[in-house]
């Protein structure tokens, strides 16, 4: 009867609400349900429009991200929201969550952050369960061993409305990263690696699990920044399985179980990695130690290199397109390419320990003349901690800005954007034509490697600093 | 949303790969709170210069496009970001169908939730949708087949589900909320009480 299953369908098989039919999917219960500003307005209009409640508020946590300034508070400790557009949004979230008895955490307010930052920084992503969001980077929580997957709008009313989304069952593919990573060598090389070999489609209708040696050895951030960029290789959900490294990370946040509670959720969290002998529909497998620092040349997050590499050639329409937007001679090396702007933060990489690897790199020096760099943390809690630590300091020192939480410029709706034709290295998830401003220029690079740049004006290994 | 069953139209060619959904609305649109009037900001950055003109080489711009309600588009059509103001958009300008060689997963689901008709087919059809732009094609949503003007017959699946709601144009909530009893008995056995 029981055969050897992954982690993924240990979770999916607890969350059928009702299997599959030969004219139905399957439908699949939600544990957590984030919201944000953006992906939520038109949604709860359906519920308004239908009279329904929210089936489930004490199961939905909203918060401010996407459309919020990160513009540093002015005298009356506010932060200015200067746009009408963002405030009408943001004032409707408020609304929405007043009326339907959602918690929310305000822009400014002490738990306030990026979706996918104060997830895990609550402790409401656990192990086991099953989150969604309307946003893409929702697979960022299954560093915890949840089925974490972003969804659209209409589905967001769905969540809402009945806890429960309509759901074909996707594809497994294990992503096995054995050995043991080079110095200077991070989580985000490890994941832009992945996405480079397999492409920016290629994961499409399966859900990741990384496993293997390298992949047990990174922290719960860093296991983060992986499962963050499942969606760039079109995997819909990343998973990692759950381990004492996990139970760790978790342990006394605020919405972790506690006591008895707790031993009794990690026994059950323990039976949740993929049994001996469970199979995959697909793997690929990497060798850690030949992954070099990666940034990417082109217009999506799969067209990625080794920094110290040449661009390709321009060998069909698409990449072509891709270099002529980027202004990037084929077969050329990036190194050594003056850029404007650097930009870290993201929910890919705006942790603490994001902002203690830039700030080995800022330290005791200069940013270089002409370029402005942005250092983005993706709570106020990490804002704090990192300020607790003298890190602003560091930033602010070297002349970067140091800002307030927010998505900021990974999707430059609020404020922060670049100016056309600006190159940026940037820690986000996202190098798209204009994601980060229209006509703006993007090379997605790990926070050693942004700094780097931020410090020489130029794109540089962040080794040759160190 | 107006139910989809068999239509004709002629095509609009985008033959780029991975078209993106911040190219098909970016992001400074997204401070909508309602689904209205999308449509004008549809591929706003490859449709109109900086200073607001229509770019005249952009193949909705052309005058043949007026009127298509298929888009061709390349491969891996519709990735990245989770937006669903990209299908809105898409279907306020006019477009009923999108028609590729793969489609990504989330554009895929939030497309079949309003009335627009992701479509993958072989490569070889696509080429020859590619190479024809506004050749008109049948699309029937009954038969899962899409007609071109040469006479081939292209079969595409769609999951029967949404196949039902599109043809008959009721939405997937309404479902939903009718399986209250099960979601319950779920919840009672997962130990999740109300509150």
């Amino acid at each position: 009867m029981s055969h050897p299953r992954t982690l993924f369908e240990k979770i999916w098989d607890a969350h059928v609400v009702r299997a599959a039919t030969a004219n139905t999917p399957a439908i699949l219960y939600a544990d957590l349900h984030l919201i944000h500003e953006v992906t939520s307005p038109q949604a709860f209009t359906s519920l308004r429009e239908r009279g329904v409640k929210v089936r489930r508020p004490e199961q939905t946590v909203a918060t401010m991200d996407h459309s919020t300034p990160t513009t540093p508070r002015g005298k009356d400790g506010k932060i200015p929201v200067l746009d009408n557009a963002a405030a009408a949004q943001i004032a409707q979230l408020e609304t929405n969550c007043g009326d339907f008895g959602i918690e929310l955490h305000a822009l400014g307010s002490e738990g306030q952050g990026i979706v996918h930052v104060i997830g895990p920084e609550l402790g409401l992503t656990q192990p086991g369960g099953t989150i969604v969001c309307g946003d893409s980077h929702t697979s960022t929580h299954g560093a915890f061993g949840a089925l974490a997957f972003g969804i659209g709008t209409s589905e967001v009313a769905h969540v809402l409305a009945t806890q429960c989304l309509l759901q074909n069952k996707p594809k497994t593919l294990a992503i096995t990263v054995e050995g043991k990573l080079a110095p200077g060598v991070t989580a985000k090389d490890v994941v832009l690696a992945v996405i480079a070999r397999l492409g920016i489609g290629g994961g499409t209708g399966h859900v990741i699990e990384y496993r293997g040696s390298a992949i047990r050895a990174l922290s719960m951030e860093e296991r983060m920044t992986v499962c963050n960029m499942s969606i760039e290789a079109g995997a819909r959900a990343g998973m990692i399985a759950p381990d004492d490294v996990t139970f760790e990370y978790l342990k006394g946040r605020p919405r972790a179980p506690r006591g008895v509670a707790w031993e009794a959720a990690v026994a059950e969290w323990r039976k949740l990695p993929s049994d001996a002998g469970a199979t995959y529909d697909r793997e690929e497998k990497f060798d850690a130690a030949a992954i070099e620092p990666m940034i990417t040349y082109g217009t999506n997050p799969g067209m990625g290199m080794a920094i110290g590499a040449r661009v390709p050639a321009a060998s069909n329409p698409t990449l072509a397109k891709a270099l002529a937007y980027m202004g990037l001679e084929a077969e050329a090396p990036l190194l050594g390419h003056k850029i404007d702007v650097v930009f870290i933060g993201s929910c890919t990489n705006s942790r603490l320990s994001d902002l203690r690897a830039a700030a080995t790199i800022f330290k005791g020096r200069k940013v270089a003349p002409g370029v402005r760099a942005l250092v983005v943390p993706g709570s106020q809690r990490i804002k704090k901690a990192a300020e607790a630590e003298g890190l602003d300091r560091v930033f602010l020192d070297a002349g970067a800005e140091w800002r307030e939480a927010g998505c900021s410029m990974c999707i430059a709706m609020n404020g922060d954007q670049l100016k056309p034709g600006q190159y940026a290295v940037s820690t986000s998830n996202r190098n798209f034509e204009g994601r980060q401003g229209a006509g703006g220029r993007t090379f997605l690079a790990s926070p050693l490697t942004a700094a780097a740049a931020a410090i020489t004006g130029v794109v540089t290994d962040a080794r040759s600093l160190v | 949303m107006e139910p989809i069953k068999t239509f004709t139209s002629k095509t609009v060619v985008l033959p780029t790969d991975n078209i993106d959904t911040d190219q098909i609305i970016p992001a400074r649109f997204l401070k909508a709170t309602t689904k209205l009037g999308l449509g004008d900001k549809l591929f706003s950055d490859w449709r109109f210069s900086a200073d607001g003109k229509e770019k005249p080489d952009f193949a909705l711009n052309r005058p043949a496009a007026k009127g298509a309600r298929v888009l061709v588009a390349g491969d891996n059509f519709g990735c990245g970001s989770s937006r669903e103001h990209a299908p809105w958009a898409l279907y306020d300008y006019g477009f009923r169908a999108v028609i590729s060689t793969s489609i990504a997963d989330i554009f895929k689901n939030n497309s079949l939730k309003n009335g627009l008709l992701p479509i993958t087919v072989d490569a070889a059809t696509h080429a020859k949708l590619v190479a024809a732009p506004g050749a008109e094609v049948t699309v029937s949503l009954e038969a899962q087949t899409v007609t071109l003007a040469d006479g081939t017959v292209a079969k595409f699946s769609v999951d029967p589900f949404s196949r039902y709601c599109l043809l008959n144009g009721i939405d997937e909530l309404q479902f939903l909320l009718s399986q209250d009893a099960d979601i319950g008995a779920y919840e009672t056995t997962m130990g999740r009480k109300s509150k």
